[in-house]
């Protein structure tokens, strides 16, 4: 009773807190200085449409490279948690499960194939429409999740995801040190030609590095999501 | 009307910390806390918004040379993008560490796990 009081005064307390920032909030009327510096200088200097995807790539780059290690890193720890004690007692606990229905097995054939494609294009036109590597990569996991749905048993190969994960890791941090050789610095996209502003191939090495970035954390999902499917005892 | 989205924010953040600070088990914890990281992302995104501007993608609505006047401010939107990524990879983590309390305690309830308490 007193700890759910204690609760209560502490809510209230952020929520004072919180109404006073909401009372005491201008919203801005124009652009900060380096808001304006990115939508002034994104189409020129990078060519890319999506000024997001500029900031993320090109700009912020190297948050980027840490955030997919921070991602890389987190997919691994899972990977070693739930290895460490499922070989110990791994029981053949053969559960016969119930099948998962017409439904959901003929839909799942028809849509993994159409996500995977929809999430490929999501990362491809990363610099053209709002989008781009995670948000793709994610779509990419979302098919596997829907496998796994259909049949919580199926195992990936984590081979093949591993491959995936390392290759696209590698080339990112490849064309990272290209920039460095060929252009301004490191995780530069001007080490491609500018191209047209708006088309497909265009904005530099931008969709290059982003469709590897979308790959690397579909690879994660996907790694992440079939290390927790097998703490299913089967 | 502009203060929607930052309000429902912050009511994301105050039920999202309700719910872990009251909840016995750890899996609605977990949820607890993914409401509340979406409160703070929603609260992040509202502050890049400006009045009757549109998104920072450039095309023939919106052209270069009028760009600044026309968009939002995209560095809180790129920052929002890092911090969902990163809240998920801190969900399947929790999740992990759930899933193997379970296996050691054959419980989640957190009042039972006493090793840590004094």
């Amino acid at each position: 009773m007193i700890r759910n009081f204690a609760v209560f005064l502490l809510l209230l307390g952020l929520a004072a807190i919180f109404m006073h920032l909401m009372q005491g909030y201008i919203p801005a009327t124009g652009l900060n200085q380096t808001a304006q510096y990115y939508a002034e200088h994104a189409a020129q200097d990078l060519g890319a449409a999506n000024i997001v995807t500029a900031i993320i790539v090109t700009y912020r780059g190297l948050d980027t490279l840490g955030e997919v290690t921070v991602l890389f890193l987190a997919s691994t720890i899972i990977g070693m948690v739930l290895a460490h004690g499922s070989n110990k007692h791994r029981r053949a606990l053969q559960r016969k499960l119930p099948p998962s229905g017409e439904l959901l097995t003929t839909g799942s054939r028809l849509l993994t194939p159409l996500i995977l494609l929809f999430g490929a294009y999501v990362f491809l036109n990363g610099h053209l429409t709002p989008g781009g590597g995670f948000q793709g990569g994610a779509i990419l996991a979302s098919a596997a999740l829907l496998l796994l749905l259909t049949d919580p048993l199926r195992r990936f190969s984590h081979r093949l995801i591993a491959v995936v994960e390392s290759i696209s890791g590698l080339v990112f941090v490849g064309l990272g040190v290209l920039g460095l050789l060929l252009a301004g610095g490191f995780l530069d996209s001007r080490i491609l030609p500018a191209g047209d502003f708006g088309t497909l191939f265009s904005a530099g090495a931008i969709p290059l590095i982003y469709s590897f970035v979308g790959l690397k954390v579909g690879a994660e999902f996907t790694s992440m999501l079939a290390h927790l499917a097998e703490t299913e005892r089967s | 009307m502009d203060w929607i989205a930052m309000a429902t924010g912050f009511i994301l953040i105050l039920m999202g910390l309700y719910g872990a600070l009251t909840n016995r088990n750890i899996l609605r914890m977990i949820v607890s806390f993914t409401v509340a990281n979406t409160g703070v992302n929603l609260v992040l995104v509202a502050v890049g918004y400006m009045h009757g501007r549109t998104a920072p993608i450039l095309d023939q609505a919106v052209p270069v040379a009028d760009a600044a006047r026309r968009i939002i401010d995209p560095v809180p939107q790129a920052l929002v993008l890092t911090a969902i990524v990163i809240g998920l990879g801190i969900t399947a983590m929790m999740l992990t560490y759930a899933y193997k309390l379970y296996e050691e305690k054959g419980t989640l309830d957190i009042s039972k796990f006493r090793d840590l308490k004094w």
